[in-house]
């Protein structure tokens, strides 16, 4: 799965996206805690979600998700599964 | 002179809420006559109102506005660690106004949202004001609907109103306080717009001129309906008078730690009376 060129629809993980690229969750791969604080800051699936801001390293990053800034590290970003382009 | 006609509130008109007078009654000159600002007030409310929100809403503005108190408003989160209580009088009743830690949400676990969680499933107020922001809401709508599942006694404060109307955001209040079956009354707490009229929904709901019904999000499983109804019967025997059942089944299915625990060491038909009884005690002592 990783690798591939991103085109509309092609699958992969959050940390993946490049500043201003859009997708839609598709899945979270992490359990307990911290799954249930990424689902309660809006992140579901069939949520979209865009790149909004880079940090220099790209870690963290700042991601647009229904109207408001989430930031998150690229581990966290890691287990967001995506496709890209908009549902 | 033109003055002489402006609706000035007169506390000493005895006819401001008779029926012939509805729209005087319930204009915004006459209800800022009617709040009385108590501060911290040691005599107990003939209410309890909550004070719930995400992080960053607006919820301690609002608290101040009604209470007279200077609660620290500040915008970052985690600010207010502990609930705070003031109290404030409107009409003929006294409130006791409890500001809640700010939450993203019922079902995850840090200190101070166990203390807004832990108020509002046990605490039992007679009324919950979300205070949700408006330019934001899709994402607060997430703490309406988990509050809607536990009481049906909630007045929707649709804060930052003035700062959505800069951003072009314009909102169907009616609709949405239809589609979640409580009221929905836009503010702008930092310039007390909108405040008359939510004083008078919390009225309607805690003293139940207005009955709510807020919107249920259905089971749609029927193995897992039967799951949470099972246990939450069990859960009633164990634990006499604890109040809803099924949202603590829920957790228990889910796998939530602090639930767990405090099922296994008996603390959990306690919570309720600790809660409430929490400010008491203060007094007490």
């Amino acid at each position: 799965m990783y690798g591939v060129s991103m085109a509309t629809g092609a699958a992969g993980t959050l940390d993946q996206l490049g500043r201003g690229d859009r997708a839609t969750v598709t899945a979270l791969d992490v359990e307990g805690a911290q799954r249930r604080r990424l689902m309660d800051l809006g992140l579901v699936p069939g949520t979209e979600i865009r790149v909004d801001m880079t940090s220099p390293l790209g870690d963290p990053t700042a991601y647009l998700v229904r109207g408001s800034l989430v930031v998150l590290r690229r581990s966290q970003a890691r287990c967001v599964h995506i496709e890209l382009g908009e549902a | 002179m033109a003055g002489a006609e402006l609706p000035t509130p007169r506390a000493d008109r005895p006819d401001t809420q008779g029926p012939g007078l509805t729209g005087c009654g319930s204009c915004a000159f006459a209800n800022a006559a009617n709040l009385t600002k108590l501060g911290v007030d040691p005599g107990r409310g003939d209410y309890i109102a909550a004070v719930a929100g995400n992080p960053n809403t607006g919820k301690s503005t609002v608290f101040n506005a009604l209470t007279g108190l200077r609660q620290h408003v500040g915008n970052w989160p985690g600010k207010t660690v502990a609930r705070a209580e003031g109290s404030f009088q409107y009409r003929d009743y006294r409130y006791t106004l409890v500001d809640l830690p700010g939450t993203y949400s019922l079902l995850s676990t840090s200190g101070d949202e166990d203390i807004a969680r832990d108020f509002l499933l046990f605490g039992r107020p007679d009324v919950t004001i979300v205070v949700v922001d408006a330019t934001r809401l899709e994402r607060n709508l997430n703490l309406v609907l988990q509050i809607l599942q536990i009481t049906d006694r909630v007045v929707v404060a649709l804060n930052l109103m003035d700062e959505a109307g800069r951003h072009g955001i314009t909102i169907d209040v009616r609709h949405l306080a239809r589609e979640l079956g409580v009221p929905v009354v836009p503010t702008s707490a930092r310039n007390g717009t909108g405040l008359p009229e939510l004083l008078e929904s919390v009225e309607q709901v805690a003293n139940g001129t207005v009955v709510t019904k807020g919107v249920r999000v259905q089971q749609r499983d029927a193995r897992l309906e039967r799951a949470v109804s099972t246990l939450a019967r069990r859960l009633a025997d164990e634990f006499p008078g604890l109040d809803n059942t099924r949202w603590v089944a829920l957790r228990l299915l889910e796998g939530d730690p602090s639930i767990e625990r405090a099922v296994r060491d008996g603390t959990l038909g306690g919570l309720g009376h600790g809660a409430r009884l929490a400010g008491a005690a203060e007094e007490a002592s």
